[in-house]
């Protein structure tokens, strides 16, 4: 067994731990730091229910060794709501039903993250391409394309008062 | 857990060399997203691993001063799409990684993984055909270059020593001025999917009907990803017509040697090829400034 001492951010906390060189970020996450939002789906890359912002862009942690994540900063969704106040994605995917089992909302919720945080204006069909890494095997996807274009709408057309009950 | 007996990082170019000289079991992994994925399903066992994941003079996109552009081995695909020199010069290499997999695998997944693996269907690789990439490799011996035709050898199988790494991708100016291009992807769904076939046409136009150059590449319609070498002689110099069109497609068919998989049949494969290489050349011209 081969260890390595690790540090790195966690939801803007520090840590310092020794990983075994075999473990995936996921397990680390999972496993060591109970972090259980991030979800284990597919373990291959092709689900992203393991996704997480790592320097702020969003990665499988299932094909990301532990030992890489030394001198990041990582983001999961346990870190997103902050003094019991949901995120404006977290909120929205609320507002929107996104959400059936809720095993594939932890993912959505961070890549959408990425997303909003870029600044950037998207279309339809763009979400739908910057969410397709993900798998989401109840909703039929309706609601979670509805929560993303809601949490991306700029603020000011689309104020956070609406809570969902219209669309545009 | 992954199956791997050792883990070695490498910090530069030399040293993840000298390990490798070191240990001549050893696999070098990069983004990982073949390597992880194939000791996840157990194609791989005890693995001595050997990680150029962080250095940072493999990654990065930059222009020499006569205009080559030089593309590291370890630029993620994103990247890649992203860097506003691929944007200006050679657009259509963006296009074309941004089709592999999806977002978090393209964050993950890089340009030299993709080739070093050496398969057909990689996205990045008829694009580098058709562009006549140089790849820079790098061994304890020193440096040298191979054109990228010259790189694949067989399914699976690159001129690439256990000892050398894949530094760099060069573009030169002759290769992509002046050149309009289009990359089609063919797959069953359009995320998250391997190419059933990948096909790239690269143009140049005299005056707006003539076709100065033209270029045909293919990805998965041969054991290895291939130039239409005949098509590109023929279509050269000639006027652009509907007829031209038709040749493009008609002329491809013969050079290909596409193989029945669980993905698609020969026979498939074949239309495709014939249908997509036209869609292709067409837009491809119109991209540089081809009027029909
Ligand atoms: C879910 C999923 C979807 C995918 N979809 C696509 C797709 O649509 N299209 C596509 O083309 N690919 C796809 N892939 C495959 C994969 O993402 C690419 O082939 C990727 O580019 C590999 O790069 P890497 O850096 O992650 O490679 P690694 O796994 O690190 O390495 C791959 C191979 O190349 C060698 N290698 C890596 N870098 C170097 C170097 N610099 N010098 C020498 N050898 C090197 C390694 O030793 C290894 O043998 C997909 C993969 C997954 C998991
Ligand atoms: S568990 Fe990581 S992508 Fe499915
Ligand atoms: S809500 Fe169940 S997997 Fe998406």
């Amino acid at each position: 067994m081969q260890l390595k001492k690790i540090t790195f951010k966690i939801n803007s906390k520090e840590i310092t731990i020794e990983v075994d060189v075999r473990e995936s970020l996921l397990d680390v996450l999972r496993n060591k730091l109970h972090m259980t939002g991030v979800k284990k789906g597919c373990s291959v890359g092709e689900c992203g229910a393991c996704t997480v912002l790592i320097d702020n862009v969003a990665f499988d942690t299932c094909i990301y060794l532990a030992v890489w994540a030394d001198g990041k900063e990582i983001r999961t969704i346990e870190g997103e709501a902050k003094e019991g106040k949901l995120s404006k994605v977290q909120q929205s995917f609320l507002d929107e039903a996104a959400v059936q089992c809720g095993f594939c909302t932890p993912g959505f919720v961070m890549s959408t993250t990425e997303m909003l945080e870029s600044g950037k204006v998207f279309s339809k069909e763009q979400i739908k391409k910057e969410l397709s890494g993900h798998m989401c095997r109840c909703t039929g996807y309706h609601n979670i394309m509805l929560a993303a274009e809601k949490a991306l709408q700029p603020a000011n057309k689309h104020g956070s008062e609406c809570h969902g009950k219209c669309h545009k | 857990m992954y199956d791997i007996i050792a883990y070695e990082e490498a910090s530069c170019i030399e040293e993840a060399i000298k390990l490798l000289v070191a240990n001549p079991n050893a696999t070098l992994i990069s983004g990982g997203s073949d390597v992880l994925i194939k000791l996840h399903e157990g194609r791989m066992h005890d693995a001595h691993l050997i990680s150029i994941h962080g250095i940072k003079e493999l990654s990065g996109v930059s222009m020499l001063e006569d205009g080559t552009i030089v593309i590291g081995s370890g630029t993620s695909f994103s990247k890649i799409s992203k860097h506003p020199i691929v944007q200006q010069f050679i657009p259509v290499l963006g296009e074309a990684v941004d089709m592999v997999g999806g977002p978090q695998i393209r964050n993950i997944g890089t340009i030299g993984g993709n080739i070093c693996n050496g398969v057909t269907s990689a996205d990045s690789a008829s694009t580098l055909f058709a562009f006549n990439a140089r790849l820079e490799i790098q061994g304890p011996d020193g440096v040298r270059t191979v054109l990228i035709k010259e790189f694949y050898k067989g399914p699976g199988k690159v001129d690439l020593q256990h000892e050398e790494i894949l530094t760099a991708i060069f573009i030169t100016p002759d290769n992509y001025r002046g050149y309009g291009g289009h990359y089609i992807k063919y797959a069953m769904r359009n995320a998250m999917d391997i190419a059933t076939l990948g096909c790239v046409a690269l143009c140049k136009v005299k005056g707006i009907h003539q076709i100065e150059d033209f270029r045909l590449a293919l990805g998965v319609a041969a054991p290895v990803p291939m130039r239409c070498t005949e098509t590109e002689r023929l279509i050269k110099g000639e006027f652009f017509t509907e007829e031209l069109i038709e040749k493009v497609g008609k002329t491809a068919l013969k050079e290909v040697n596409p193989r029945t998989s669980w993905r698609a049949s020969k026979d498939f494969r074949l239309q495709l090829v014939e249908e997509l290489s036209k869609r292709a050349f067409r837009q491809a011209f119109k991209n540089a400034g081809g009027e029909q």
